[in-house]
């Protein structure tokens, strides 16, 4: 692995049967790096970002975050032990926020960090506290995730992710399932993070939210990276043809839904 | 009808109507339990637990819960399980009743959103944790109402132990037709009290399941 490296894929490849979802994916992101994945449905970029926290284990390959590989092949309770830990360096968003309905805002963000870090519920308090004036929320702590809009959901699994102080946040398509006059609520929250140099990962189709934010953008097709690049690249002058023509087809949509 | 009767007896109908919810309670516990182990081996990683669970399941719902009184109660002895007739009742009927939890309870385990476990996996917290801390919770209030159905027919079943002597509402009854021959009434009353026992069963688990709901 290269001295540079915080997070490394090599020769990723994942089948769900017969049919291969990745084909030999190599990805390095460097510490603070803001990586955009964007693509088709069906690409594989959800599986690829699935991967990186062992969700969706890889059928072949390695995935490295700080030189500790997160896909040991281990014995089962060993494996476990192992992926437990790791994934607490890894904060993860998910399109429809999972949020625990039968806990408060409050209760969603202290259950991991006082079960697994030990903190007192005093520090775990704090610490919610923290973390919600963090993503603008600090006056629900006390509500339920039912009492609260999409854009708000999502702002606390943010802050729940936060809260374990992960080393990477993955985002799946965090704004996909917002109304439209939400999605910019989100975006802020995440704008925040990219100005504190947080490593984040974030499968998008808001190619706008992408151009702004990332330092790099990949575009995968079919199981491959097609083509990566900076943004200014990748979305005003690519250079596949596959690329090419998602981006128009994908503008075209955007353009008739305004 | 005999109203006469229905008045002389009653207060011996009610003595055994307590023998009838003694045995519904603790068949209920017994249930509960075997459904709660049962369920846990249904989705347990090891596919032997599986398949124990599955066939426990299988043999219980295939076939009638009297017959499952009678081999306990009246086939025991020949293999050296001696019991009297209230313990082989309530054993049978915990023990089968517990086939139907096991797949009620499966069926709340599995209802939850399977965000919710990768949610909390994410986090870091282990499977067990998951499910103690995640997925319980949830699971627990969505299985009340169906939980009550499977304590509904229960205390119906007790009715079950009366061929094999348990000296509860059923029999009761039968034991009063010898003397009476007055089936009729003898029969309406034991009903009215199993409606009064289910009735009452049945507002206490609809008073939990409101208690439960997430607001």
């Amino acid at each position: 692995m290269s001295d540079t490296a915080f997070i490394e894929i090599r020769n990723a490849a994942k089948s769900f049967g017969a049919f291969e979802v990745l084909k030999d994916i190599n990805l390095t992101v460097d510490r603070g790096q803001i990586v955009a994945i964007i693509g088709p449905s069906g690409s594989g970029k959800s599986t690829l970002l699935r991967a990186i926290n062992e969700l969706d284990p890889l059928t072949s390959g390695e995935v490295w975050l700080e030189g500790v590989q997160i896909n040991r092949k281990l014995p089962h309770r060993q494996y476990e032990k192992h992926v437990n830990q790791v994934r607490q360096d890894i904060g993860m968003v998910f399109q429809h926020f999972n949020l625990f309905p039968h806990l408060t805002v409050r209760g969603n963000i202290t259950l991991a960090p006082k079960m697994l870090k030990g903190l007192s519920t005093d520090e775990a308090n704090k610490l919610a506290e923290e973390q919600l004036a963090k993503v603008g929320l600090s006056e629900k702590i006390d509500e339920y995730p039912s009492r609260l809009s999409g854009g708000q959901k999502q702002r606390v699994a943010i802050a729940r992710a936060l809260a374990m102080r992960p080393k990477v946040m993955l985002f799946d398509e965090a704004t996909s399932a917002l109304d439209p006059e939400l999605v910019e609520e989100v975006n802020l929250v995440m704008k925040q993070l990219a100005e504190e140099h947080m490593t984040m990962i974030i499968v998008t189709h808001e190619m706008d939210f992408a151009a702004s934010v990332c330092d790099r953008v990949l575009f995968m097709d079919q199981g491959v990276v097609v083509e990566e690049g900076p943004p200014e690249v990748i979305f005003q002058s690519p250079e596949n043809e596959r690329t090419r023509n998602f981006l128009r087809k994908h503008l075209a949509r955007a353009n008739g839904q305004a | 009808m005999d109203i006469d009767l229905i008045l002389r007896v009653y207060p011996f109908f009610l003595e055994a109507a307590l023998v009838t919810l003694e045995l519904a309670l603790l068949t209920t516990i017994l249930g509960l339990t075997c459904g709660s182990l049962g369920a846990a081996a249904r989705m347990s990683r090891s596919r032997i637990l599986r398949l124990i669970g599955a066939t426990y399941v299988s043999i219980f719902r295939g076939t009638p819960a009297l017959i499952q009184v009678f081999i306990l109660y009246f086939g025991g002895p020949q293999v050296g399980i001696q019991l009297d007739s209230f313990a082989a009742g309530t054993i049978a009927l915990g023990v089968n009743i517990g086939a139907y939890m096991t797949e009620t309870i499966r069926g709340a385990i599995q209802s939850v959103d399977k965000g919710q476990t990768e949610a909390a996996r994410t986090l870091g917290m282990s499977r067990w944790e998951t499910m103690r801390k995640v997925v319980l919770p949830q699971a627990m209030r969505m299985m009340i109402r169906p939980l009550g159905v499977n304590i509904n027919a229960l205390i119906k079943g007790t009715a079950l132990v009366a061929p094999i002597s348990v000296i509860e509402l059923t029999y009761t009854a039968q034991r009063f037709i010898g003397s009476t021959y007055k089936p009729f009434e003898m029969f309406l009353l034991a009903g009215l009290i199993y409606m009064a026992i289910i009735y009452v069963t049945g507002q206490g688990i609809a008073w939990l399941d409101r208690k439960a709901r997430i607001t």
